[in-house]
C-alpha cells in the first residue's frame, strides 16, 4: 500500500491549519472478504504532526478510524515557509509521511 | 400480544412508509462535503487510475494510451462528458465500462470474461484497475460540459431503451427505478432521492459519478450504481457494460445534458 499523504498547511488570523488525507484501508480486522475469510486488521496507530523539529500533536489512532482518514489540526506559533510533517505508523509496522511548508 | 402492540405496530410501519417532503439537499451530508472541501479520497484513485492507464498489461503487453474513447486514439481530455456513445468499431452505443472492456480485449488481448469478473470492487476489496481507471478519465472531464452524442440512430434508440428500463415495473416488489426516482423533493432514510426524469436532477446525479463511496471506501462507478439500484429492486443482474447498462447511463445523461461534469464525487 502506497503511503501517501496529501497534506496542506495555512497561517490564519493567529494560528496554523494543517489539513491532511492519509492514503490507508484502515482494516478493523472484523471484516471478512468474499471468501468469508477474515482480513486482518490493518490501522494507523500512531500519527504525529510536526513543526520544524518539534512534535505538536501526537494521536493514538485505532479500528474506529475511517479508510482514508482526514486529519485537521491547528496550532500556534507556525510562520510562512515552516516545514509542517505528518508521520504515521499502523499495527503492521508499516509507516507513511509527507510534508509540506507553511503558506 | 396486545391489540394495542399490533396498532401500535402498524403505526409505525405507515410512518416509516410515508415519505417526508425535504428540499433537496443532502442534509447533514452536504456539511461533511463542505468539511472535506477539495480533500476527496478519490485522488489517491485517479492517481493509480492515471498510472494503469499507461501501463503495459495483457497477452499483447500494450498499454491503453492508444485506446479510442470516442476523441480519437488516446484522447482522454473530455472523452466522459460525452459518453456514451455509439462506436463504429464496436458497431454499438458504449459506455466507460464497455469502451475499457473493448480496448482491453481488443488492444491488449485480454479474456473479457476476466475483465468482467474483476470489474467491481468485492466485499473486502480496496478498488479495482477499472475502477480506478472510470476516476482518472471522469476526472479528466471534471468542469466540462455533459453532452453526450445522440446523432446516431443507436445512440437514440439507447436512450428509449434506458427510458423504457427506467420506467419497467418487474421483480418481487414490483419495483421500477422511477419508483423513487421520478417525483422530486423525496427521500428515503436520509438520503435525498434525485428526481431522474428532471434534467436538473439527471445533471446532479450523472455528474457525481464515479464517486468515493464513504461508507465503502472504494471508487464505485456509474454502471455499479445502476447494478446496485437494480439488486436494490430485486432485479436479475445488471451485467457491467450490457445493452440494458449502456441505455440507463444513456438515458441519465441525456437528461442531465449541459450540466457540469464534477466527478469523482463524495457520496455517503
Amino acid at each position: 500500500m502506497a503511503s501517501r499523504i496529501r497534506i496542506r498547511a495555512q497561517l490564519k488570523d493567529d494560528y496554523c491549519e494543517v489539513k491532511a488525507l492519509m492514503r490507508h484501508p484502515m482494516e478493523t480486522g472484523l471484516r471478512k472478504d468474499q471468501s468469508g475469510a477474515a482480513i486482518p486488521a490493518n490501522f494507523i496507530e500512531d500519527v504525529q504532526v510536526v513543526h520544524n523539529d518539534a512534535v505538536v500533536m501526537q494521536a493514538y489512532w485505532g479500528a474506529a478510524v475511517s479508510a482514508n482518514p482526514f486529519l485537521g489540526v491547528r496550532f500556534k506559533g507556525g510562520a510562512q515557509g515552516d516545514v509542517v510533517k505528518i508521520i504515521w505508523r499502523d499495527n503492521q509496522g508499516d509507516s507513511g509521511s509527507g510534508e509540506t511548508t507553511i503558506r | 400480544m396486545s391489540k394495542g402492540f399490533f396498532s401500535g405496530l402498524l403505526a409505525t410501519l405507515v410512518g416509516l412508509w410515508s415519505f417526508t417532503a425535504i428540499s433537496e439537499t443532502d442534509g447533514v451530508f452536504d456539511e461533511y462535503r463542505e468539511l472535506m472541501g477539495d480533500d476527496n479520497p478519490a485522488i489517491f484513485v485517479i492517481y493509480d487510475g492515471e498510472e494503469i492507464w499507461f501501463t503495459p498489461a495483457g497477452p499483447k503487453s500494450v498499454s491503453l494510451a492508444q485506446c479510442d474513447l470516442g476523441l480519437g486514439p488516446g484522447v482522454v481530455e473530455g472523452a466522459y462528458a460525452q459518453l456514451p456513445r455509439y462506436f463504429s468499431d464496436a458497431q454499438r452505443v458504449q459506455d466507460i465500462e464497455a469502451r475499457l472492456e473493448y480496448c482491453m480485449t481488443h488492444l491488449q488481448g485480454r479474456s473479457p470474461d476476466k475483465v468482467r469478473a474483476n470489474a467491481y470492487s468485492q466485499r473486502g476489496e480496496l478498488g479495482t484497475e477499472l475502477e480506478a481507471l472510470v476516476a482518472w478519465i471522469a476526472d479528466q472531464s471534471s468542469g466540462l460540459t455533459i453532452a453526450p452524442a445522440q446523432a446516431h440512430a443507436k445512440e437514440r434508440s439507447a436512450y428509449t431503451l434506458g427510458e423504457s428500463l427506467f420506467y419497467y415495473r418487474a421483480g418481487p416488489h414490483d419495483f421500477s427505478c422511477a419508483t423513487c426516482h421520478e417525483q422530486t423533493g423525496r427521500r428515503i432514510r436520509l438520503q435525498a432521492l434525485p428526481n431522474l426524469t428532471t434534467h436538473q436532477g439527471a445533471a446532479a446525479a450523472y455528474s457525481t459519478w464515479p464517486a468515493y463511496r464513504v461508507s465503502q471506501g472504494i471508487v464505485r462507478t456509474m454502471g455499479w450504481r445502476m447494478r446496485d439500484c437494480m439488486r436494490q429492486q430485486r432485479m436479475p443482474e445488471l451485467i457491467m457494460g450490457s445493452e440494458a447498462s449502456v441505455a440507463l447511463q444513456t438515458y441519465l445523461s441525456v437528461n442531465g445534458a449541459g450540466g457540469s461534469m464534477a466527478a469523482p464525487g463524495l457520496k455517503r
